[in-house]
């Protein structure tokens, strides 16, 4: 059956300029500004950049504006923007070591060179609403320490624990191969471990830490302690033909965690802690360790462990947790489905009028018996 | 040959400064530097993408984990010179006006009025900024201390 499908345009044009009416919202407010949304919802931004899996703070703050502060709108503005530029290279792989560290603390060690510190967080906050951020706050200045010793490195909690060897190393892939880049190569699954964290970084936030949270309810249970989380700011270097040096880019902030998992051993490795790795961009703690848990879950095979549930079903996990793609396939359910519901209804019509024909000669049957 | 510290700079150690500056700062100190501008473009300025590294555990196999805005300029002086800038984020003013002082600095007759005229307080800038934020994270570490146990 033929359905006509022109027109709209009107509707169209209209609902565009109704929709920026309602973004922009009363007009005696004065608009927000980029700098506003990227000094004052800062995290936002960090999640739009991690999501959209691109590092721009200017262009997620507008992707956010844009999308009137729905993020998956903005992560998808995002992706769509990156499509446009070209692509100048791969960065050298960055040094969190070498990170000027503005948190950092360790569940698994109280007394750790460099110390625990909380910078800027959420923990040990009441949760209690404030009023005084109703109207123009101004805090307090932060609080400093001074002589504060400017070291070069700050070593990762794994890194001490190496040489015991009870935890397992980083994790190492052979030298002569080159990272795996979704970007470019469509997913194929099994995939290396280089592939699902590249998957995991710019996976969903809620489908990664309901992931996350499974593993720890029993469903892969893998018994981990953070082992530490750090945020901070790390150097970008690239390497380029013009130049015989890596060329200094500047500095993208990074939230990187280090899961540390109970392992009884298996045929193949000895009893010792294993372990899952998150690294996100910005200051996405949360993000940082359900990536940390998943990935730890879906090493299940690596390490011999049986696939059980679903945060240790590879294709599973990264197949559904990009809220881009997810929400292109929901999404495009409102789309005009006029002729496949046509031909739906045309057969239900007639499975019907068979199923009604069938109980009535049924019933003339027992009629007559 | 009693020129201060502050103000040596290899050519990278000049890139790194200039890639982290805020444009406004890089074209306020050049233009206040008296440098010529003139040069001209040979690629860009022109913004695109790195694709970034990690390590898997920090220190194990390289992995791609996401994308960042670049942006680079390349220019000639009359003189010749070839300058190149790349730096994160989208400022193409910057990018050009920092090829155009690598290209300077790479003259020695240039090379002390580039760094003490802008290379030296973009870096005090910056080192202000890097030890207030050390300060500051230094003010939140932990002290822990043992109560005192009552059978001791």
């Amino acid at each position: 059956m033929y359905v006509a499908v022109k027109g709209g345009e009107a509707a169209i044009e209209n609902a565009h300029r109704l929709l920026a009416d309602r973004r922009r919202g009363p007009r005696d407010v004065p608009a927000l500004t980029l700098e506003q949304i990227a000094g004052q919802l800062a995290l936002a931004v960090d999640r739009v950049m991690a999501e959209g899996s691109l590092y721009d703070a200017g262009l997620a703050a507008l992707a956010i504006k844009q999308a009137r502060g729905d993020m998956i709108e903005a992560i998808f503005l995002l992706r769509a923007y990156r499509t446009t530029l070209p692509r100048f290279g791969y960065s050298k792989p960055m040094d969190t070591g070498a990170m000027l560290v503005e948190r950092r603390i360790s569940a698994t060690y109280k007394d750790l060179p460099g110390g625990q510190l909380l910078g800027p967080t959420f923990d040990y906050t009441h949760r209690l609403l404030d009023p005084d951020l109703a109207g123009d706050d101004m805090p307090e200045q932060p609080e400093r320490r001074e002589g504060a010793a400017e070291e070069s490195r700050m070593p990762r909690v794994t890194e001490i624990l190496a040489g015991e060897g009870l935890v397992e190393p980083d994790g190492a892939l052979p030298d002569s191969t080159e990272p795996a880049d979704i970007t470019r190569t469509p997913p194929e699954f099994p995939q290396g471990r280089d592939a699902r964290l590249q998957a995991l970084s710019r996976g969903d936030e809620g489908f990664l830490l309901a992931l996350g949270y499974s593993t720890q309810r029993g469903y892969a249970r893998s018994h981990p302690f953070a082992g530490e989380i750090r945020i901070g700011e790390v150097e970008i270097e690239l390497d380029v033909p013009e130049l015989d040096f890596p060329v200094p880019l500047g500095r993208i902030r990074v939230t990187e965690c280090q899961m540390i998992n109970q392992f009884k051993g298996s045929a193949k490795a000895p009893p010792q802690f294993t372990r899952g790795y998150g690294l996100v961009f910005g200051q996405s703690e949360r993000k940082a360790m359900a990536m940390a848990l998943c990935d730890r879950a879906l090493r299940a095979k690596e390490l011999g462990e049986d696939v059980v549930a679903p945060a240790q079903d590879e294709e599973f996990v990264i197949s559904h947790s990009d809220n881009v793609q997810a929400t292109g396939f929901v999404e495009h359910l409102k789309l005009p489905h006029y002729v496949d519901f046509q031909a739906e209804l045309g057969l239900v019509r007639q499975m019907r009028r068979e199923f009604e024909e069938r109980k009535q000669t049924s019933t003339v049957k027992e009629a007559a018996e | 040959m009693a020129e201060p510290e502050q103000s040596q700079f290899s050519r990278r150690e000049a890139m790194a400064v200039l890639a982290r500056a805020p444009e406004d700062r890089v074209l306020a100190l050049f233009a206040a530097s008296g440098l010529p501008e003139a040069a001209t473009p040979l690629r860009g300025p022109e913004t695109g993408l790195v694709a970034l590294r990690g390590r898997i555990g920090g220190g194990g196999a390289a992995f791609n984990f996401g994308e960042a805005t670049v942006t680079r300029a390349s220019v000639k002086l009359p003189t010749g010179e070839v300058g190149h800038s790349y730096a994160l984020g989208r400022a193409r003013e910057k990018a050009r006006i920092a090829a155009v002082i690598d290209a300077l600095a790479q003259k020695p007759e240039n090379r002390a009025r580039v760094a003490d005229a802008i290379l030296a307080p973009l870096r005090a800038e910056q080192r202000e900024t890097d030890g207030r934020r050390r300060e500051e994270t230094a003010a939140t570490q932990v002290d822990f201390f043992t109560m005192t146990r009552g059978e001791d």
